[in-house]
């Protein structure tokens, strides 16, 4: 479904009787709470049904950021993002199913189980926001919001073929999103055509007092239809080893199609990519190590009858309520900022990421927009990739954005082996418009794309 | 060099009581992620720590008292609470 089919529909109840069933379905596990409590209107956006990742704060609706610990959880204030889209009259759907605290590539560390890619069940949606992304690709809803601090948003929208925006940092309020990494970390959106995308965008972004880091920036809707004099800079370390054949070979099918009609394009080198894994994990696990110190069973969330001394009852309610991947995130980031090891981790990864955001300032001086496969891999089978490791590496191509802070969406670009590819187009800080016009001019003329 | 006094120390500063087969499982996997981790070491060039990549400084706001929320809609979370306060574990 597309935003224009609800503002063309006359019949939006039937519509939105039509996702609350589906909602309530759950048949890829994609929702955790549904809302029911959803009004209509008859005219343009009004009554839009939206899902919201189940991190981010919605009044009186249960968020869980898909843990135990929080489970039970009714946040009294919205997240900035859900005022405004109340504010346009959106109808809050559900609350969408996740990795964990945001901490995963597949959805399959969530408390609630893992979602499922409606491409084939048998595979993962991708994560975090896995359940954002199974949402719009199965049916369900036009619109989700998802959050995206390492590929959270991209590495979904990748496997579930559809559209995944992650902002400029600091392009949207993160008041209310609960915070897993808070520098690297934005809200992003899901829908199935850029077009609903930039329209979603533009209601979200801007500032808003309550998050220092938050800032103004030009309006990105209606988008322009013909971007001109395209530059396209394709650095080859994105298409090293673990890049799989199908993957790169649709990836070039795009870049070729882009230089067809009239895009310039050029192979580039960016040195410091191979750093930006490690960095990122670094710095994102120290983050999370000090973020989630508030989880302690006292002000909300998961306690125990009966109490023991003050330390033994916190580290009991936070050894129950934290998964393992949780877990594994806390204490090496515990690790990574503890005495005598700071410098060698921590401080050497912040170091790290000034060389790797300047690299892309250089690059993106050149370029429009840099072009890149979103995930190495198509959706794995669920279950498939077992070790950590492993499946961080699965986000080699997506955390380097996140380190430079700069814009980039994934739209779908071919398949292989009937499953969706994903295409990275990374653009410069602020500059969504640019980014997105040239991700519509894509997906128009490449006729990829596909909705449901 | 991850060990097992390593990991419950660790354990001990982030307060989770870990079971003995999650230590057990986590010593390998530790090592094995900080050891990928050191490949940081290549990298020579010694510049500021980016802490923040927008870089902004004293982003401020006028200091205007405003209401909070209502006590009673901050306690509706607390699993255990008395007479208008959170109840947390005894300390001394």
């Amino acid at each position: 479904m597309r935003i224009r089919d609800w503002i063309e529909s006359d019949d939006k109840e039937r519509i939105l009787e039509e996702v609350l069933r589906k909602a309530k379905k759950n048949e890829y596990n994609e929702f955790i709470t549904v809302n029911e409590n959803v009004f209509i209107s008859k005219d343009s956006l009004k009554g839009l049904p939206v899902a919201i990742k189940d991190n981010i704060s919605t009044k009186g609706i249960e968020t869980t950021c898909a843990s135990l610990i929080l489970r039970g959880y009714v946040p009294p204030y919205d997240a900035h993002v859900v005022e405004l889209l109340k504010n346009a009259e959106a109808s809050i759907i559900g609350k969408t199913n996740m990795d964990e605290f945001a901490m995963g590539t597949t959805s399959e560390t969530s408390y609630f189980g893992v979602v499922r890619n409606p491409w084939d069940k048998k595979r993962v949606a991708g994560g975090s926001s896995g359940g954002s992304a199974a949402a719009v690709a199965g049916g369900v809803v036009p619109v989700a919001l998802g959050s995206d601090t390492g590929g959270s948003v991209r590495c979904p929208a990748s496997f579930c073929g559809i559209v995944g925006l992650k902002p400029t940092y600091g392009a949207v309020s993160r008041y209310g999103l609960i915070a897993y990494a808070n520098s690297l970390e934005q809200i992003g959106v899901f829908a199935n055509t850029v077009e609903d995308v930039a329209l979603i965008y533009n209601i979200i972004k801007g500032k808003d007092e309550r998050d220092a880091t938050s800032q103004d920036s030009e309006d990105v809707f209606p988008l322009n239809e013909d971007p001109r004099k395209i530059r396209v800079g394709v650095p080859r370390e994105y298409f090293g080893e673990g890049v799989d054949e199908g993957v790169e070979r649709e990836v070039w099918k795009a870049i070729k199609l882009m230089e067809d009609l009239g895009a310039e394009y050029e192979e580039i080198s960016m040195k410091y990519t191979k750093y930006a894994l490690p960095a990122y994990y670094i710095i994102a696990m120290s983050e999370a190590s000090s973020n989630l110190a508030r989880y302690d069973g006292i002000r909300y969330g998961l306690r125990f009858e009966e109490d023991e001394d003050f330390e033994t009852t916190i580290s009991k309610i936070r050894a129950k309520g934290f998964g393992e991947e949780v877990k594994r995130r806390i204490l090496l980031g515990t690790y990574a900022l503890s005495k005598g090891y700071y410098g060698r981790y921590y401080l050497k990864a912040l170091k790290v990421r000034r060389l790797i955001k300047e690299e892309f300032d250089r690059v993106l001086s050149k370029f429009d927009v840099l072009v890149t496969p979103t995930m190495p891999f198509t959706a794995p089978k669920i279950g498939e990739i077992k070790d950590p490791l492993s499946l961080y590496m699965a986000d080699v191509n997506t955390v380097p954005v996140n380190l430079a802070g700069v814009p980039a969406v994934s739209v779908p670009c071919g398949f292989s082996k009937a499953l969706p590819v994903g295409m990275q187009i990374i653009g410069k800080r602020f500059n969504e418009r640019r980014l997105l016009e040239i991700a519509r001019w894509y997906e128009v003329n490449s006729k990829v794309r596909r909705w449901s | 060099m991850i060990d097992e006094n390593v990991v419950r120390h660790v354990a001990w500063l982030a307060r989770i009581q870990l079971e003995e087969d999650e230590l057990k499982k986590f010593i390998p996997q530790f090592t094995k992620i900080l050891e990928y981790f050191s490949i940081l070491d290549e990298v020579q060039e010694d510049v500021e720590p980016l802490y923040h990549v927008n870089e902004l400084k004293n982003v401020f706001r006028d200091d205007e008292p405003e209401d909070p929320l209502p006590r009673d809609e901050i306690l509706r979370n607390a699993p255990k609470k008395e007479n208008g306060y959170f109840r947390g574990p005894r300390i001394v």
